[in-house]
């Protein structure tokens, strides 16, 4: 049989392609999944993908979701690689969380305080039965009445704290501008702007394996969740023309301060440390394991021995971003088969070598 | 392809990337870090490349693509489709009439003339990365030229094999100052780097890191005085056009141990077959 | 009189209210042996890393002399140089040899890197060095290929030594070098450091709590207390007739052998 070289990679792609659509679409006698479906009813799939996406607008996202079929890390590299292609025209100012408009605040510090421990739409008093009446697609629900909007004040926990001095001032720098990590190449040192940044795009399930690490005794700082919030914030920026801020939309952030160990001595006095965590749409997951491994990454900078992996910044920040991770994992996948072959020459070699030395010492016995 | 600029980035993005390619070229072997973007391909799967192509390529470009020295192979097509729906430029097989050559782990066999540019896609840019993990460190021993490491690392091999065992991605200093790693080419190719004519780009667009070697600079293979880097390849010619100097791939034929050696370069052997062909139509 | 090979003057050195070293001055010759002895916290090892650069002073000079004769300020340096003097004509031996050890390298791996950082490039030539090397140590040269977790405690500690010296140092800082070594394989390792130390008039500063190790090896001895120099002195004359109520303390409290 005469060797014919391989070719045909571009029809391959194309019916591969053709295929992966087929797939997609799924069986054609079901409607089509519309995209505000998936915005509306997936809406933590929506809130993850644009937590790792970088991007917040979740009709992107969804349509990612839906392009993706329902792989999320896929979809939130389309939003990424979409994102690249987006001018930035301006910086907005910083949210003010002190003044988001609550859907669910709770606190594991105080039984209750100013504001209330409010549950909000929470999966975690939820028994975990599935549902067979949601296979059944007409399901009325009747919800229960709304109740009128609280004006109560509610103050940041960690100000209560800051109150008696009993924990480390929040840290805010108001002369340097804050790295950017969408722009300059990541560097170590680094700097705790730069890792925040870099943890609140990183792999939720990374995020989840560490933080629960440090919980485990591998880099343990005793964290307590001082206070987590869900709800909407303003986006303002200040255009040049009017040098005043104005409102350009609300995003739905959820935010967690964990209360951690509290550093000092017998003769400094000891104040609480903190962790934060910071995050687009609702999940606690996600800005808990945040806050949790952000303490522990400032391990060194408050004295402590840093030896497990969540202490380890180079090693958490160079592995937390899941796009970059799938990307260089699945690249095995491409052909290697030059340098195999080099490494086939190679061990040929070697092992044709052993072999002789093993026959000269048999006709030398 | 509406609605984006020519050859999918925006000028800025250009500019910074041109910025970086300068400082690369004016410090030969050194990583210049980047403020790389997210890509319509995968990291890992030549980002860093398409963005350093993506910079310097200019309307009136030829480019050709090859991955595994083949133009053939999925990747490589997937990359060439992507400039030409983006740039709308020329695109080619044919090394020779190329202007830019974007490469996956091979350099072509024709030698390559001073109006071209190669640009190798780099999956890990830091050589010392498998001795020290700690990026940190890595940058002070480049800095302070303390390359003892890599050295010890071919000690260990020359002790235990007898001699270096380094296949591919073979450790180089360029410029008689830098320790460069100069992309999983096979050792084979490494030779080709030293004193080449034309300008040789690098871009690693998950770490990060742009690289260079301008025309006519030293690239010298590490090794001892007494183990100098030598070139080994598969005894056999190839199959099909008869070469005995070029790098061949191994293709399984049968599982009996059937096997045929073709170039792995497939405008080398294209060329080659076709000048025989004209040959035995001479004759 | 030849001049000193290091020199320090006014040495302070706090952390928070301690005074780690409060007001401390030594010299060194070259080729001679300088032992620094105390309890736990009387700022030897301390003293140790400031003589050496790892710990900038608060207050004070260390000075060194290099081959030249032109005197340096140790703290002055810029890093690059001071790494290069810590690969050459200095050296450090740490009281733990995994400390300095690269565990997955070869023995004759570990001896000959200071030599390839150095710009050896002679694989022979290298081997032959790590061979010598290792027979000076006492390590059979048929260990040269083994893998350090293959070694004793004692063995790693002479490795450790082999491969501080592969580069002819002038001056080796010694932090409690047997340290965590059963009482015969001490003996042995500080026969062994007497002899190439003498052999290859290397001056050393030498840590230790153990008054035993500074009498065998030291020429000359400071003694260490709360961050201060109470006394110093050739070792015979400072252990014989103890001059300083502290020095006298430490020197009863040594059992007898």
């Amino acid at each position: 049989m005469a060797y014919v070289a391989v070719k045909g990679g571009e029809r391959a792609i194309d019916a591969a392609h053709d295929w992966l659509a087929r797939a997609r679409r799924g069986d054609r006698s079901l409607p089509e999944i519309g995209t505000a479906q998936i915005a509306s009813q997936l809406g933590r799939a929506v809130d993850r993908v644009m937590a790792e996406g970088s991007c917040y607008d979740p009709d992107l996202a969804a349509l990612a979701i839906k392009q993706a079929q329902g792989d999320l890390i896929e979809a939130a590299f389309l939003l990424r690689a979409y994102r690249t292609t987006l001018p930035r025209f301006a910086h907005s100012e910083p949210v003010e969380t002190d003044a988001m408009l609550l859907r669910r605040r709770i606190s594991a510090i105080y039984k209750d305080l100013p504001g209330g421990q409010v549950l909000g739409p929470t999966y975690d008093y939820t028994h975990r039965l599935l549902d067979f009446a949601l296979a059944a697609e007409s399901l009325e629900v009747t919800p229960l009445p709304l109740a009128a909007a609280s004006s109560e004040d509610t103050p940041r926990v960690t100000a209560l704290l800051d109150q008696e001095g009993l924990i480390e001032p929040s840290g805010v720098s108001t002369e340097a501008e804050p790295g950017d990590l969408t722009r300059d190449a990541l560097a170590f040192p680094a700097e705790r702007d730069v890792r925040l940044q870099s943890l609140a795009r990183g792999d939720e399930g990374f995020l989840l394996a560490l933080g629960y690490s440090t919980q485990r005794g591998y880099g343990n700082n005793h964290p307590f969740v001082g206070e987590i919030r869900v709800g909407e914030v303003a986006v303002e920026l200040v255009p040049p023309e009017l040098g005043f801020p104005i409102t350009i939309g609300t995003i739905t952030l959820t935010e967690c301060e964990m209360v951690n160990q509290f550093s000092g001595s017998k003769t400094e006095p000891p104040q609480f440390t903190r962790g934060y965590g910071l995050c687009f749409g609702h999940s606690e997951r996600r800005a808990m394991g945040m806050a949790l491994v952000d303490r522990a990454m400032r391990a060194e900078e408050l004295g402590e021995n840093a030896t497990a992996p969540a202490q380890d910044i180079e090693f958490v920040l160079s592995h937390c971003d899941n796009i970059e991770a799938t990307g260089f994992v699945e690249h095995l996948k491409l052909p290697h088969y030059v340098d195999f072959q080099s490494e086939l020459e190679t061990i040929r070699r070697m092992r044709a070598t052993a072999t002789a030395a093993t026959v000269a010492t048999e006709t030398e016995a | 392809m509406s609605g984006y600029n020519f050859a999918y980035l925006d000028e800025q993005t250009k500019r910074m990337i041109r910025r970086a390619i300068l400082k690369a070229v004016a410090i030969p072997g050194h990583q210049v870090p980047f403020g790389g973007r997210e890509m319509p391909l995968p990291y890992g799967w030549g980002t860093g490349g398409i963005q350093v192509t993506a910079a310097i390529l200019g309307p009136s470009d030829v480019l050709k693509v090859i991955d595994q020295g083949a133009d053939d192979t999925t990747n490589a097509v997937s990359i060439r489709r992507f400039f030409a729906r983006t740039a709308g430029i020329e695109t080619t097989t044919h090394t020779a009439d190329a202007s830019v050559i974007q490469t996956r782990h091979r350099i072509p066999e024709t030698p390559l003339r001073a109006d071209q540019i190669i640009v190798y896609q780099v999956p890990l840019p830091e050589p010392l990365a498998k001795l020290e993990q700690s990026r940190a460190e890595t940058r002070q021993m480049h800095a302070l030229a303390e390359y003892g490491l890599m050295h010890v690392k071919l000690y260990e091999d020359i002790a235990r094999y007898g001699h270096i065992s380094i296949s591919y991605d073979y450790p180089v200093m360029v410029n008689g100052r830098y320790l460069m790693s100069p992309s999983p080419i096979p050792a084979f190719d490494t030779p080709k780097m030293h004193r080449m004519a034309a300008l040789q780009l690098f871009g690693a667009g998950r770490e990060k890191r742009i690289y260079a070697i301008p025309p006519h600079t030293d690239v010298k293979p590490l090794d001892f005085d007494d183990h100098p880097f030598r070139l080994t390849r598969a005894p056999q010619a190839c199959g099909l056009c008869g070469a005995r100097d070029s790098y061949l791939d191994e293709v399984v034929m049968d599982d009996r141990g059937g096997r045929l050696f073709v170039c792995s370069d497939t405008d080398y052997c294209a060329g080659r077959q076709s000048m025989r062909q004209d040959e035995d139509a001479a004759a | 009189m030849s001049e000193h090979l290091l020199s320090a003057t006014g040495l302070h050195l706090s952390f928070g209210a301690i005074w780690a070293l409060d007001g401390v001055d030594a010299t060194l010759w070259p080729g001679e042996v300088l032992a620094v002895v105390g309890e736990s916290g009387s700022g030897k090892t301390t003293l140790l890393h400031v003589l050496s650069g790892r710990s900038a002073p608060d207050a004070g000079l260390v000075a060194y002399r290099d081959t030249e004769g032109v005197a340096h300020n140790v703290h002055a340096m810029p890093a690059p140089q001071l790494r290069a003097l810590h690969r050459s004509d200095w050296g450090f031996v740490h009281q733990n040899p995994r400390d300095a050890l690269r565990m997955e390298v070869s023995a004759g791996g570990n001896v000959g890197e200071r030599l390839m950082a150095q710009g050896a490039r002679h694989y022979g030539v290298i081997r032959e060095s790590a061979i010598d090397w290792l027979r000076q140590v006492e390590i059979s040269p048929s260990r040269i290929d083994d893998m350090p977790h293959t070694f004793s405690g004692g063995m790693l500690q002479r490795l450790q030594i082999a491969r501080t010296l592969a580069t002819h140092p002038r001056l080796v800082f010694m932090d409690e070098p047997t340290g965590g070594l059963d009482v015969s394989v001490q003996a042995r390792l500080l026969d062994l450091i007497r002899t190439l130390v003498a052999r290859l008039g290397i001056a050393v500063v030498l840590v230790t709590h153990d008054i035993a190790v500074a009498r065998l090896l030291a020429d000359r001895i400071l003694v260490m207390r709360h961050g201060r120099v109470v006394e110093g002195g050739l070792t015979d004359q400072v252990l014989d007739d103890p001059q300083h109520p502290y020095t006298q303390l430490l020197v009863s409290s040594v059992l007898q052998a």
